[in-house]
């Protein structure tokens, strides 16, 4: 309950932290533009899925990754607090295909990066830079945390994530999928807005 | 669901299936964790697993969605790439698993239904990503491309996957359990046939694609 109270006084904190900080967003904002179409690199998501569907019988997900990887990591420092847990006895932190897909995903990503001259190697992004200035790191890892934490905690709480819910489960036409990605984009739409245009 | 060589790769099986669903029927059998296997899955399928995340994580960076601006920028409304991505995918994707199920080479994989769990870990799933701007799987991209954020990123998700485990032992919630409805379909929700569904809902999405088109987007 204590951290429940502490993480909610953040949340409700954040906005207050950021408005000290911020420049106006250049409007419109000068987007950066995809190696690839989008609509070809959909085709290719959509049909990844099916493939892996069919010779794994297996959806594509991530969040799940980093739950057995958290759990990994208890079971090294603390295994009898890890067995403890109602979760991880439902389900056991083991490396499992979801771990595999994420750490794939990595490799692949870098790989992309690398063939196409699109390796950044940056800590502050751009469009964080133009909002908040080049001296926020302290704000941007705070942020960083706090969002990639929220994430993690609605994530297993919804039963997916934009990987699991938003593509693997829309397109087999899951009423909780669809409920999930539409409220991922409320919330995201505002806690963006909030950050970056208000 | 082929491949099974022993009983606790069953199990996993269906922790994959639905994580939270298993959560409420806690029949705890105090197992200590030292006897728990390291391995979720048969070497050969942790391969392929490697395999396709390396397809994917590829596919992500290439279509731009492992940045920073084209995430915030769906969400402001502003830069449609991660929707174009999407629909495409689940367009190409509905399709070809209908037809795939009508085959019968693949069974349906879909989590519960559960509007009050749904509904607000959605609602802070969206509130996290807006926060980060990259989600679980962008992150590694991101990770990948080489974005150093997306490191403290992957300390926040692995954190608060410890909180939720954690909070399970506290009881699963009453919102967790509020609105049940099983595995349920768009399709059966409208009652009508999947095919029907898909012959309306694909025409819909190509539509919206058009019209972000036609809007300059």
């Amino acid at each position: 309950m204590k951290i429940q109270t502490c993480l909610l006084a953040t949340v409700l904190l954040w906005p207050a932290t950021i408005m000290q900080a911020a420049d106006a967003l250049p409007s419109p904002y000068p987007y950066s533009e995809p190696a690839w179409s989008p609509y070809v690199v959909g085709f290719l998501i959509g049909f990844l899925v099916l493939s892996t569907l069919w010779l794994a019988g297996k959806k594509i997900g991530a969040s799940s990754a980093y739950s057995d990887a958290a759990g990994m990591i208890g079971r090294l420092v603390a295994p009898r607090h890890i067995a403890s847990l109602p979760y991880y006895q439902k389900s056991k932190p083991m490396i499992g295909w979801t771990l595999t897909i994420v750490l794939g995903a990595i490799l692949g990503s870098f790989i992309a990066a690398w063939t196409g001259g699109e390796l950044t190697g940056s800590y502050l992004q751009e469009m964080w830079v133009d909002r908040f200035g080049a001296d926020s790191s302290l704000l941007r890892a705070f942020v960083a945390l706090l969002g990639g934490a929220l994430m993690a905690y609605g994530a297993r709480m919804a039963g997916g994530c934009t990987s699991g819910h938003g593509i693997s489960g829309t397109l087999q036409l899951a009423v909780s999928s669809w409920i999930a990605v539409i409220c991922f984009f409320i919330g995201g739409i505002a806690a963006a807005m909030l950050i970056y245009r208000i | 669901m082929k491949t099974v060589s022993n009983p606790r790769s069953v199990e996993t099986e269906n922790v994959h299936k639905d994580r939270s669903v298993q959560m409420r029927d806690t029949d705890s059998k105090q197992s200590t964790s030292e006897n728990w296997n390291w391995l979720g899955a048969s070497p050969g399928k942790l391969a392929a697993g490697l395999v396709f995340g390396v397809i994917f994580g590829f596919l992500l960076q290439k279509g731009g969605v492992a940045k920073f601006d084209i995430l915030i920028g769906v969400l402001l409304l502003e830069n449609f790439v991660v929707v174009k991505v999407m629909l495409t995918a689940i367009i190409v994707g509905m399709i070809g698993s209908y037809g795939l199920r009508r085959m019968g080479v693949i069974e349906l994989q879909i989590n519960e239904t559960k509007y009050g769990a749904n509904v607000i870990g959605g609602l802070i799933f969206g509130v996290g990503f807006g926060l980060l701007a990259y989600c679980p799987g962008t992150n590694a991209a991101a990770v990948g491309q080489g974005n150093l954020d997306a490191l403290v990123g992957v300390v926040g998700l692995l954190f608060g996957s410890y909180i939720y485990a954690l909070n399970s032992k506290f009881g699963s919630g009453t919102v967790s359990r509020w609105g049940k409805r099983g595995k349920l379909t768009l399709p059966e929700v409208f009652g009508i046939s999947p095919g029907l569904f898909i012959a309306i809902a694909a025409p819909v999405l190509i539509g919206m694609l058009i019209l972000l088109e036609i809007a300059g987007y």
